[in-house]
């Protein structure tokens, strides 16, 4: 009897730990939006990219997507010297690559070293470049490490959260990594397949370590609407940016799945062309190149309706350059912009513009009426040019709305500068002023308006030029931040970008995520991926 | 019997919406690009029977001035389409020799070319300034200018045929001069063809003009066309939520199979 109660007993175990041994190991699903085109984090320059280098790799110092402030990362500790040249690095004992291969300073220096290498072509590594000259690295003990630049970087802390660190060992090479995941998997147009990193540094306050989630699923899907309809039937947990009109529908469906973490840091923008381009008529160059034209075009415009009518609400009307969620850099004296129909009028006839028979002319009789360029498919983009065309007629301004494929668009602002207006989205990565270098200076290929200047061509743009180049080469953030405060005024005066909204970071998380707090800074859903966990299913927290 | 039923209900409604689109001024009184931006996506109501879009322009004035834009100029376009394929493929035909072949080789050729990614490189090199009036007759003279291949293959074929009828043979005996031949001989017995030519053209342009507004690059806002508005159903989720915004594809749908019945039929042809 007994004999027969054991095996049954035996058996009832057999099959409960047979249950749990079958258990299937916590899975999160979601999409990258192209294919990547690199797994080499020193290469990084597309969104794709960036996500995996974010999942998988680690970094020196990584900046707090919700606080915004640095915390120690694979440095214990850091130290910049006074002339902003010199960073000192105190590195974490006793870490090993997702290989097994040990982590030392030596791995610290071969990734600067490739990173700052002429012949890598980094994007990230120019961020570095402040003045000609080498690097040098330096490796006093296993965990030292102490970088020294050509001339002082600003904001250089800042920028070690995009330097993921590679082995200078491993076989892998950029395979072996020290963030929370590793690439397992990857099917080109497919999904990439990411596994728990076993050796990752990180453990929470009970001492179980991070991350939770055993295995991520990153699928290839360009399409926004079938990255909905899937996220909609369960098979996806996750959506990184919603646009505002899904998001709308997705919150009436179930408000609890539809996360809005409010101003985002992307603005949309328009400007006008100041180039000497000679396919720009001489009188429309004179009206664009007028402080007074610019001003009174962007006083017409009705930015209260744009985020309201085009982004359902989920915008809102920008003041500069600067997103209000970028807590430290945003200037918060800017003026509020202001829809001034009467005001943009009373502009425009100081600077000679008349009225006649509802169209606007200027002092030499030329009606005013312009084409303002976007680029086809963006809907959004395009709602919000008609929109703008409506509240231009008021004006008397007549201006056609021209969508373009992208090449073509690119072509037409960058190289044959045959355009008179466009309207484009500016996605900012960067917190700090220094990425904005490029779009600043008036030597910059991003100058939009009028790009590659020998010499600036008014004394703004030398003075926007002097504060720019003061701010980089200062380390008291304090004083950069006081030297780009005024920057922002003067765009604001000058208004040689019409920056119209900031849209909202908007985010889509299934209640089957536990941990989530999406933020305004990218990646803005899963920033703390580590801490994510799954209901229901396995994971290395739960086993503990 | 019934076939003529068919036609003549076909006529009917082509024949209303022809009208429909050509005086749309009487039929509403908003105009086309007005935005009431305090209804964006209103539901229909009296004071906008079909609703307002995204932006709150009225969504029926839209309709009417788009189904304008579309019928009016497609059936240009394949008028234009038609005559270059009844030129080249008439001279093809009755000539032969290397003439045909040329002429042949230049139409595979054109067919080879992927249409869209032409009208795509098209547009690029348009002029920016152009009025949305200007741009949108462009793009249709765009595709009656690149839509003649397919036609002329048909009206060549039927022109060799006819190159070596015995009745044209008789007429070159009786002694008509090449005018006469042509006005009196060739063009009367190839007009079936090139009517249906004709007729089949129509809703294919209506579609391509559809399919380029699709890809934001057809009819320039604020102007509306049924491609344009279609762009609208891209979202399967918010047309399910509004459906009155099919009224164009309804429109669509329902015009090209009117323009499908009344087509003449093969006996006709024959």
């Amino acid at each position: 009897m007994w004999g027969y109660l054991r095996i049954a007993l035996l058996f009832i175990l057999g099959c409960t730990t047979a249950t749990r041994g079958g258990e299937e190991p916590s899975e999160l699903h979601f999409c990258l939006h192209g294919e990547p085109k690199t797994f080499n984090p020193i290469l990084v320059d597309d969104e794709a990219s960036e996500n995996i280098r974010y999942l998988t790799g680690g970094v020196l110092i990584r900046v707090n997507r919700q606080t915004q402030a640095m915390e120690p990362g694979l440095a214990e500790s850091w130290k910049v010297s006074k002339d902003g040249r010199t960073i000192t690095f105190q590195l974490r004992k006793g870490l090993y690559f997702s290989d097994g291969t040990p982590f030392s300073s030596e791995d610290v220096a071969h990734t600067m070293r490739s990173l700052m290498d002429p012949q890598t072509h980094s994007a990230t590594g120019d961020a570095f470049r402040s003045g000609p000259g080498t690097i040098e690295v330096q490796t006093p003990s296993a965990d030292v490490v102490v970088v020294r630049f050509p001339a002082p970087v600003a904001g250089l802390e800042r920028l070690f959260d995009q330097v993921a660190i590679l082995s200078s060992k491993s076989p892998k090479k950029e395979m072996s990594v020290l963030g929370p995941y590793y690439v397992s998997e990857y099917k080109a147009g497919s999904y990439v397949l990411l596994r728990r990193n076993p050796n990752y540094w990180k453990h929470d306050a009970r001492g179980n370590p991070l991350p939770y989630i055993e295995i991520i699923r990153l699928d290839i899907q360009r399409n926004r609407d079938i990255e909905l309809m899937r996220f909609r039937r369960g098979e996806l947990q996750l959506i990184n940016r919603v646009d505002a009109e899904q998001f709308e529908r997705l919150q009436k469906e179930n408000p609890a799945v539809a996360r809005n973490a409010g101003t985002g840091l992307d603005g949309e923008e328009m400007w006008f062309n100041q180039t000497s381009s000679p396919t720009l008529q001489e009188y429309k160059r004179k009206w664009f190149q007028q402080t007074e034209f610019r001003r009174a075009v962007s006083m017409a415009i009705n930015r209260v309706d744009l985020s309201r009518v085009v982004f359902d609400g989920f915008a809102t009307p920008a003041f500069g350059p600067v997103s209000p969620s970028n807590q430290f850099w945003f200037n918060s004296s800017l003026p509020a912009p202001k829809h001034d129909l009467q005001g943009a009028q009373a502009l425009l006839s100081r600077a000679g513009f008349r009225l006649e028979g509802g169209n606007l002319k200027d002092p030499a009789g030329n009606r005013v009426e312009f084409t303002l360029i976007t680029n086809s498919g963006n809907t959004a983009r395009e709602k919000m040019a008609t929109m703008i065309q409506q509240d231009l007629a008021e004006l008397g301004i007549s201006m056609k709305v021209v969508t373009l494929d992208f090449p073509s668009l690119i072509e037409r602002i960058t190289r044959t500068f045959d355009y008179d207006a466009c309207l484009l989205g500016l996605v900012n990565t960067d917190l700090d002023p220094n990425g904005q270098l490029t779009v600043w200076l008036s030597s910059g290929e991003n100058h939009q308006w009028n790009p590659n200047e020998k010499t600036p061509a008014t004394a703004w743009e030398a003075e926007i030029d002097r504060l720019m180049r003061e701010q980089a080469s200062l380390s008291n953030e304090k004083l950069r931040k006081a030297k780009f405060d005024r920057v922002q005024e003067i765009v604001a005066e000058q208004q040689p970008f019409i920056y119209l909204v900031n849209k909202n970071a908007l985010s889509a998380v299934s209640a089957e995520v536990v941990g989530a707090s999406p933020v305004a800074l990218n990646p803005q859903v899963f920033w703390n991926i580590d801490t994510l966990r799954l209901n229901n299913s396995r994971e290395v927290g739960a086993k503990q | 019997m019934t076939q003529r039923v068919f036609r003549t209900i076909c006529c009917g409604i082509l024949g209303t919406v022809f009208v429909v689109g050509l005086f749309a001024q009487g039929f509403t009184h908003y105009p086309y690009a007005l935005q009431f931006r305090e209804f964006p996506n209103a539901a229909p109501s009296s004071m906008h029977l079909l609703g307002t879009d995204g932006l709150g322009r009225d969504f029926f004035a839209r309709v009417i001035y788009g189904t304008r834009v579309s019928l009016l100029l497609a059936p240009a376009a394949a008028l234009l389409a038609t005559a270059i394929a009844a030129v080249l493929g008439g001279v093809a035909g009755l000539r032969g020799g290397w003439l045909e072949t040329l002429i042949l080789a230049t139409a595979d050729l054109s067919m080879s070319l992927p249409l869209l990614f032409v009208l795509i490189a098209l547009r690029a090199f348009l002029p920016l300034d152009v009025s949305p009036v200007l741009s949108v007759v462009a793009t249709f003279v765009t595709l009656g200018l690149l839509g003649w291949p397919s036609s002329l293959r048909l009206v060549c074929a039927a022109s060799r045929n006819l190159r070596q009828s015995d009745h044209l043979l008789l007429a070159r005996a009786t002694g008509y001069s090449n005018s006469q031949m042509l006005f009196r001989q060739v063009i009367p017995h190839l007009r079936p063809i090139f009517l249906a030519q004709f007729w089949i053209s129509i809703p294919l342009f209506i579609l391509t003009e559809a399919t380029l507004s699709m890809l934001g690059l057809g009819v320039m806002e604020p102007l509306p066309s049924w491609g344009n508005l279609l762009r609208g159903s891209e979202d399967f989720s918010a047309m399910s939520a509004n459906p009155w915004r099919l009224v164009p594809l309804f429109l669509l749908v329902l015009t090209v199979i009117c323009f499908q019945f009344v087509l003449p039929s093969s006996e006709e042809l024959t």
